[in-house]
């Protein structure tokens, strides 16, 4: 026998299952007033105050079938306009870089209202490009995924993340495309044609 | 600002597999490619955090908080309990934990649940609380009742209560279900099955818990939570360069 390791083993992922929403998001299913304060309904403390462009992001969840998805639920993490996260010093104190939005029931569709984030410089001086990070859960989802969203209209060139997805039409997955000023497509497939890049960090 | 270094890498043998035939939904659900792996970044290292003032004196208290107090749930009182640690054994103070469930009977709030047994008029189901500074928790709730749900023809959930935890970084974030020690359902189920270790499922079966049942009140169930650590060496303190 060897010595006994003194770590512990990460609790196991299950899944969100299909009433995920009256935990996360108590309004959104129906449950309105549960909580004097419901969390994470937005990203901003303040919109009006928040330094920045806000712009809003649109898409679906498609699962393998090219179903879009009514149930899943999705978290986003970034931060700020000037590259700053949320609780480090400095940061903007009208955003909080954190929302969580849902597929509409009836037609699959999500919508983020946020601020484009700036970039950031990461360990060994590695400069990111602007990006929001994306959790993904819903019923049938076992362990949730991960993922990324670049805009089209930054420069992605150098980004390391981006750079190391070998297939490279493969990088157009995580490109959230213009449709409008300040308004971007960002589609989710799960499976299959066109498989977003889902992440292990 | 110090830099805690990178998230341990997830080992992915002690989850459920993502894809899972007995699962159906998850058939059209799991990814075909592998993920993309590299070291965590200040995207996932950092992470939302959320100050006590947002959360109401009842939040944790299922049996009391869908009436405001007013009236009690109906079900077995019990006291959900425990820790929240990271894979280094050290508390995680201060996290968000956020709970859902089904009420005595098998039974959730949601506009699409249509199962027989009766919604409980003094029940909502779900609660959430923040860990102290030793990482501890808990909730009173009433215990789920099992319920059937449409997969293979005749196919059961065990008792169970669904938990979000945050932990500090995104990175971390996790969601999970805490069993009931005892519960025979628990092997029949397509859900809990497609975890594939069995000491990993096993941790998700919480203990009856003598030591902080109530007498004349509640019964405790015990529920560590393990989140993702950080590696650091000495190593890792070195200069850049060198
Ligand atoms: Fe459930």
């Amino acid at each position: 026998m060897v010595q006994k390791l003194d770590t512990l083993i990460e609790t196991a992922s299950q899944t969100a299952g299909p009433y995920v929403h009256i935990g996360l998001m108590p309004t959104y299913a129906g449950n309105g007033g549960y909580y004097d304060e419901e969390i994470a309904t937005t990203p901003f403390v303040d919109e009006s105050k928040a330094k920045g462009d806000v712009i809003e992001i649109v898409g679906s969840v498609f699962d393998g079938t090219g179903w879009a998805m009514r149930d899943a639920l999705i978290e986003s993490w970034q931060c700020d306009a000037a590259g700053v996260f949320p609780g480090a010093e400095g940061a903007d104190p009208a955003f909080t870089g954190h929302c969580r939005f849902a597929a509409d029931a009836d037609t699959g569709e999500f919508t983020l209202r946020t601020v484009k984030p700036g970039s950031y410089m990461g360990r060994g001086g590695v400069i990111s490009a602007p990006h929001i990070s994306l959790w993904v859960v819903a019923r049938g989802i076992n362990i949730g995924l991960n993922t990324r969203i670049y805009f089209e209209d930054e420069d992605n060139a150098n980004d390391p993340l981006l750079n190391r997805i070998e297939q490279r039409p493969r990088v157009e997955t995580l490109i959230a495309k213009k449709t409008a000023d300040g308004i971007y497509r960002f589609d989710i497939r799960l499976q299959g044609a066109g498989e977003t890049v889902f992440l292990d960090l | 600002m110090t830099d805690m270094g990178p998230l341990i890498p997830r080992n992915r043998a002690i989850h459920p597999v993502p894809y899972d035939p007995d699962y159906k939904t998850s058939v059209s659900r799991s990814p075909n490619l592998p993920l993309l792996s590299m070291e965590s970044s200040p995207s996932e290292e950092t992470g939302p955090t959320f100050g006590h003032n947002k959360l109401g004196a009842l939040d944790n208290n299922l049996i009391l908080n869908w009436t405001k107090g007013a009236a009690p749930a109906v079900g077995e009182r019990i006291l959900m309990h425990g820790r929240v640690l990271d894979e280094m054994g050290r508390p995680v103070p201060n996290t968000l934990i956020e709970i859902w469930q089904a009420n005595a009977g098998g039974r959730y709030r949601h506009k699409k649940d249509s199962y027989f047994a009766p919604l409980d008029p003094n029940f909502g189901g779900c609660g959430r609380t923040i860990t102290d500074e030793n990482g501890y928790y808990e909730f009173l709730t009433v215990r789920p009742g099992a319920y059937p749900w449409p997969n293979r023809a005749n196919d059961w959930r065990p008792m169970h209560i669904h938990i979000s935890v945050y932990g500090h970084s995104f990175g971390q974030r996790l969601i999970t279900q805490m069993y009931f020690e005892g519960d025979p359902l628990i092997n029949h189920c397509p859900i809990a099955a497609t975890i594939k270790d069995r000491s990993s499922l096993d941790r998700l079966v919480a203990p009856l818990d003598f030591s902080k049942s109530r007498p004349l009140d509640f019964l405790a169930y015990k529920f560590d939570i393990v989140l993702r650590g950080r590696r650091q060496t000495m190593f890792e303190n070195k200069l850049e360069g060198m």
